[in-house]
């Protein structure tokens, strides 16, 4: 388990000596965190990672799970799919015993803290105790809001506005509320396998296993086997660009086994990707991150050109390994590429094509893409940075103006 | 013989307006209507998020309107407004305006809108100010200070405290100043920070003082 000052070599000592500064003004305050799952899943996974270090700063950070059944989680899956856009029927009667597993679990769980930090619409209707219980609640959302259906975004938001301050992961998710809204992107762990320095040979070890050739150009999209990500339209940019520039294509990524859908578009990358040696169509099994880091730093040109996103963290892990990113500016992604500056951002399979090869005719100005948009993971998208802004929300609570003498 | 100079480093959190603006004319509207903190924070993220870039790319209004409306001309005199001139946040804000107004009333018809999901969000900030545990007595102390803290105080003490703390100088140059270094008070208040990445300008105030103070 990484301790705090494990991070002072990477992200600096005057940034660390920072959290322990704002760490040190939250003593004698405990944040309780509440979410709908211990594991799997990216809330669980931030939790995982950031309280230990929150503890380790000394800040008295707890974390608890809501309990529900089948039907619950079956309702709440639905008004995901609805907060996405889709078109899923979430009726009066499903909402009426969402908010009764709510009010079961606010009966049963210890709430005392003097800060509750309540993630995503799970358990959203814990703010019901608010009235007898008082204390600073906080609502975190981790999802992508930015079509949500009418119906349920008005449900959610008759809860949201009970809040003290709603936190949302890109500007995109912002609308007109009554309460505070703050702005937290996620961040990638620099400690993580996902994102750790690797030795040559580690590289070359997974680069010989799957057959991809280092010695040339390699162009590398990684994400789960999902439409929204557009890997046939990865396919497509690629065959433009080796009409007249030599390079070979990675497209991997996991995917649950028992997810239809992805496995209808596994197939159909295959079948695009069919009778090109140079295509590299990679389904990788939980647990791949040394791989996935390894396939990520040979690449010559990392892109993600998905159609909808969510942050997008992918385009942040090949930003760390200062690698030329294409992406598509949708989402979080534009948070994370200055057009130009960090990163290359497309909107087409046209358009991607003529940057791939434009990057890899020119790796002197890839290269500089490649530093500048590691500097700006470096600066803005790490988990220390992450902690410093939860820090700050947390004390936030406790002051109304803008400029706060600590 | 002046106080020393106690440093402090600055932290900021962002806030959601929970407003957009698709068109030129929105972003008008939204430049005059939000707090000042707001007009801080998007002439100012860019210096912060992109602080080791050279040239740094411009504030968020020209970018937005230079990169998603594809208006060039307009672009490039809201990237070129000269925050330095400006003591208070008010007065930068009414220069935005000017610009916006002068363009809106040329051409009155067919200004572009953004694609969906390339809207300009209206953002700010809360700016939390926490003292360090350094002091610098004297000239030697300070050079060392400063060649080591972060690049958040060095912000602080150059760019929130002149402009947003509306104090109209940067804190060293009214440090060196109370010390009697009126040279280099003037050459530390004369220079253009908004030009130069966060560790080009501790390099040069660091110069700057060196070259003072043997002198």
């Amino acid at each position: 388990m990484s301790r705090i000052d494990d991070y002072v070599p990477v992200a600096g000592a005057s940034e660390v000596e920072e959290l322990k500064l704002l760490a040190a003004r939250l003593e004698g305050k405990t944040i309780r965190n509440v979410n709908s799952t211990a594991v799997g899943g990216g809330v669980a996974e931030i939790l995982t990672r950031m309280l230990p270090l929150l503890k380790d700063l000394g800040v008295d950070a707890r974390w608890d799970v809501i309990k529900g059944n089948e039907q619950f989680f079956a309702i709440t899956k639905n008004m995901h799919n609805a907060l996405h856009g889709m078109d899923v029927p979430v009726t009066g009667d499903d909402l009426d015993f969402f908010v009764d597993v709510n009010r079961q679990n606010a009966a049963e769980m210890d709430l005392a803290s003097d800060i509750l930090f309540i993630h995503d619409p799970q358990p959203i209707a814990l703010v019901e105790r608010k009235r007898d219980l008082g204390r600073k609640w906080v609502w975190r959302c981790h999802i992508d809001f930015t079509n949500p259906r009418p119906e349920v975004w008005d449900f959610l938001k008759g809860y949201i506005e009970r809040y003290d301050a709603a936190v949302f992961s890109a500007p995109a998710f912002s609308r007109p509320l009554s309460v505070r809204q703050v702005l937290i992107s996620p961040s990638i762990d620099p400690l993580s396998d996902k994102n750790r320095e690797l030795s040559e040979e580690e590289i070359d070890r997974v680069c010989a296993k799957h057959g991809v050739d280092r010695g040339r150009p390699i162009v590398t999209q990684i994400s789960r086997f999902d439409y929204l990500k557009d890997p046939v339209g990865v396919i497509r940019a690629y065959r433009i660009v080796k009409e007249h520039t030599d390079c070979q294509l990675v497209l991997a990524g996991g995917g649950a086994t028992d997810d239809p859908e992805g496995l209808r578009v596994l197939d159909d990358v295959r079948r695009e990707a069919e009778g090109d040696p140079d295509i590299f169509v990679l389904f990788l099994p939980p647990g791949s991150d040394v791989e996935i880091n390894a396939l990520q730093r040979a690449s010559s040109v990392v892109l993600q050109k998905s159609l909808k996103e969510g942050f997008g963290l992918t385009v942040a892990e090949a930003l760390w390994k200062a690698k030329p990113v294409i992406a598509s500016a949708v989402g979080g992604i534009p948070l994370q590429i200055a057009h130009k500056y960090s990163g290359i951002l497309t909107r087409s399979v046209e358009g991607t094509a003529f940057w791939i090869k434009q990057l890899l005719q020119e790796p002197g100005y890839a290269q500089r893409l490649g530093v500048n948009g590691k500097e700006h993971i470096w600066a803005n998208y790490l988990i220390t940075r992450h902690i410093r802004d939860y820090l700050l929300l947390f004390l936030s609570l406790y002051f109304e103006k803008d400029v706060i003498q600590l | 013989m002046s106080d020393p100079f106690r440093f402090h480093t600055r932290l900021n959190l962002v806030e959601l307006l929970g407003r957009k603006a698709t068109t030129v004319l929105e972003l008008l509207d939204g430049v005059r209507e939000v707090p000042g903190a707001s007009i801080y924070h998007h002439t100012h993220r860019f210096l912060q998020q992109h602080h080791y870039l050279s040239p740094e790319p411009p504030n968020d209004f020209a970018f937005w309107i230079t990169e998603r409306l594809g208006l060039d001309d307009v672009g490039e005199r809201l990237a070129s407004v000269d925050t330095v001139r400006y003591r208070r946040i008010n007065d930068l804000r009414a220069r935005y305006v000017e610009i916006l107004e002068e363009v809106l009333a040329a051409r009155r018809n067919s200004w572009p809108v953004c694609q969906e999901g390339e809207e300009f969000h209206f953002m700010s900030c809360r700016t939390f100010i926490i003292p360090l545990p350094d002091i610098a007595r004297d000239v030697r102390e300070f050079l060392d200070i400063l060649g080591r803290i972060s690049v958040n105080s060095l912000y602080y003490h150059v760019f929130e405290s002149r402009l947003r703390m509306e104090r109209g100088e940067n804190d060293f140059a009214v440090w060196f100043e109370a010390r009697g270094n009126r040279e280099l008070a003037e050459a530390l208040s004369r220079f253009d920070p908004y030009t130069i990445t966060l560790e080009g300008l501790r390099q040069e105030i660091i110069g700057l003082v060196r070259r003072h103070v043997q002198d």
